[in-house]
């Protein structure tokens, strides 16, 4: 079986070094080395933690004796956040190169990264910036995805933006591009359930509309966060992807439709700024996994997307 | 030579029309973007603006913590900010940025009145790196004691990845030690000139003063001179300098990582 064939298929048996923790049907949290002693502490399984991959490319010291003790006893998520996959210009080799260290270092149970850009030329502007959804644009972002896949070795899972402008030049909708992106590069999709509500408020669309066109059989990961509230040039509601508090009813909501449509897909609780508790941020994960547990066994074990 | 449509029409620009205004205020919103359904995009675009800006903000203060408490939040988010415009980021990896920063506040205007302000930075800047340097097992205690005492001169010593030294006019380390403890520290002189060594001997960093005629000696190890070279060097500017004292504070704090002999295979 190729490794393209299964969405985020992790090392095979062979190839393993580090225990494989199982990430089905789990829910996760961001890991914040803040919370690491917590953690430690905390003896009941806590499911798995997903990390920024910029954070653990130095050479050394306390990230990585960190990330290696939280390896050790739960799976591991590698989202990356800087690969400006969804910008025209060619991949920065080094960083692409730095990526693939950290996925054979630590094994990671899933990889990720962002249909978005960071970088134009030489500089980083350290967001997620959006794209026209164009055939230019897509035969680059698919390009991109190849090169990646074939440097890690496995297939990634490609999230789905947040958006605050669109670009009259796009000539398809988000959902019909990330379809054409799954089937032309085998990769699977993470879906931010907070990123389409956030993106669905803004551009004033449906969000069960964006769904149920969604290709949620290649979804292997869901993202749910908070949002902040401001306002567009016409006073109207304008969400933005904050990451810096609890996830929103509505999304909640969101949430519970798309896990009774795809399965117990493993769900990470995102929270990035204004870092709560370890004891409230694993709440969140809670109430994740109590969705999951009651819509457990729709997809079977040996369909899941974290063999 | 005219570009060939077709191929140019596969090379979407996008970027280029929506990166220069991020951190430029005086460029008008991006002419490619929009609201829906004929809504402006002006505010739409600031949040990307504001998204890049702050973040950049908030990067430089938690590299920079020290200098953020010496002049206040207000005064540093103002000074980021220009020197964000001026110099943004060129790598990913945020932890890499802010190497220009202390150039940047030495020649700030308005930092004039804190002339020890650059090397609370540099020591910052310092720190940073040692923490993410790579792991290695500094040199024991007991390495030197090995070597015939005849062959000591020729004693050559690799720097450990995190070792770093730094001369400062004025009491850096002091004033940035100062500010990274959360309790009031008492009146320090800024004028008494410090040398600094950092090191990340295991999990922790650890900056500490070097004595008179200790960054002379350090800085020539560390260049690979040997230590009958280093140790005239040191003792030329300071004649009462104490060699074995200065060699087993620098080896307990984790300066070296090995030792070989200048000459041996
Ligand atoms: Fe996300």
């Amino acid at each position: 079986m190729n490794a393209n064939a299964h969405p985020a298929a992790a090392p095979t048996a062979e190839a393993r070094r580090l225990p494989v923790h199982p990430v089905a049907g789990q829910a996760g949290t961001s890991f914040k080395h803040e919370h690491l002693a917590a953690i430690l502490a905390d003896g009941k399984p806590k499911g798995f933690f997903e990390v920024h991959a910029e954070n653990y490319m130095g050479a050394g010291g306390p990230p990585h004796r960190a990330l290696e003790t939280i390896r050790r006893d739960n799976p591991v998520s590698l989202h990356g956040v800087c690969m400006s996959i969804g910008g025209p210009q060619p991949l920065e080799k080094t960083h692409l190169a730095r990526f693939t260290r950290l996925v054979e270092r630590y094994e990671p149970a899933l990889v990720s990264e962002h249909l978005a850009w960071s970088t134009h030329e030489t500089t980083f502007f350290n967001d997620l910036l959006p794209l026209p959804y164009t055939e230019a644009s897509l035969t680059r972002v698919c390009d991109h995805i190849d090169e990646v896949q074939q440097a890690i070795g496995r297939a990634i899972l490609l999230e789905n933006p947040s958006t605050y402008v669109l670009f009259p030049e796009s000539t398809m909708s988000e959902t019909d591009f990330i379809r054409a992106i799954a089937r032309r590069t085998g990769c699977g999709l993470l879906l931010d359930a907070n990123n389409v509500f956030v993106s669905a408020t803004n551009h004033g669309f449906s969000a069960l509309d964006y769904l149920a066109d969604f290709p949620l059989a290649r979804v292997g990961e869901i993202h749910l966060a908070g949002h902040a509230e401001q306002e567009d040039d016409e006073g109207e509601l304008l969400l933005i992807d904050s990451h810096d508090g609890p996830v929103a009813d509505a999304v909640w909501k969101l949430y519970e439709i798309v896990i009774g449509r795809c399965g117990a897909v493993p769900t990470l609780i995102e929270w990035d700024s204004n870092i709560p508790e370890w004891a409230a941020l694993k709440g969140e994960a809670a109430a994740a996994q109590a969705i999951l547990d009651r819509y457990a066994g729709r997809r079977s074990s040996d369909e899941s997307h974290a063999a | 030579m005219q570009p060939d449509p077709v191929v140019h029409a596969l090379v979407p620009d996008y970027p280029a029309r929506f990166a220069p205004a991020l951190t430029d205020p005086a460029r008008a919103t991006p002419d490619n973007v929009a609201g829906p359904r004929g809504k402006a995009a002006v505010k739409r675009y600031n949040v990307y603006r504001n998204n890049v800006t702050v973040s950049l903000i908030n990067a430089l203060a938690s590299i920079y913590p020290a200098v953020q408490r010496i002049t206040g939040a207000e005064f540093f988010r103002a000074m980021a900010r220009f020197h964000i415009r001026k110099t943004p980021p060129t790598s990913p990896l945020l932890f890499e940025y802010g190497r220009d920063f202390p150039a940047f506040i030495a020649a700030y205007e308005y930092a004039q009145a804190m002339p020890w302000l650059a090397d609370v930075a540099r020591i910052e800047r310092a720190w940073l790196d040692a923490y993410h340097a790579a792991d290695t097992e500094p040199l024991g205690n007991g390495a030197l004691a090995e070597v015939p005492p005849e062959r000591l001169a020729d004693v050559v010593f690799s720097p450990h990845p995190a070792a770093r030294t730094m001369r400062s006019p004025f009491a850096a380390a002091t004033i940035f030690a100062a500010n990274r403890r959360e309790e009031p520290s008492g009146a320090i002189d800024a004028s008494v000139a410090e040398d600094v060594l950092i090191t990340r001997p295991d999990h922790d960093v650890a900056v500490r003063h070097l004595p008179p005629g200790g960054a002379i000696f350090l800085a020539a190890l560390m260049e690979a001179q040997p230590l009958g070279i280093a140790a005239a060097a040191a003792i030329e500017q300071v004649p009462d300098f104490d060699i074995g004292a200065a060699i087993a504070a620098m080896t307990e704090a984790g300066a070296f990582a090995t030792l070989y002999l200048k000459g041996a295979s």
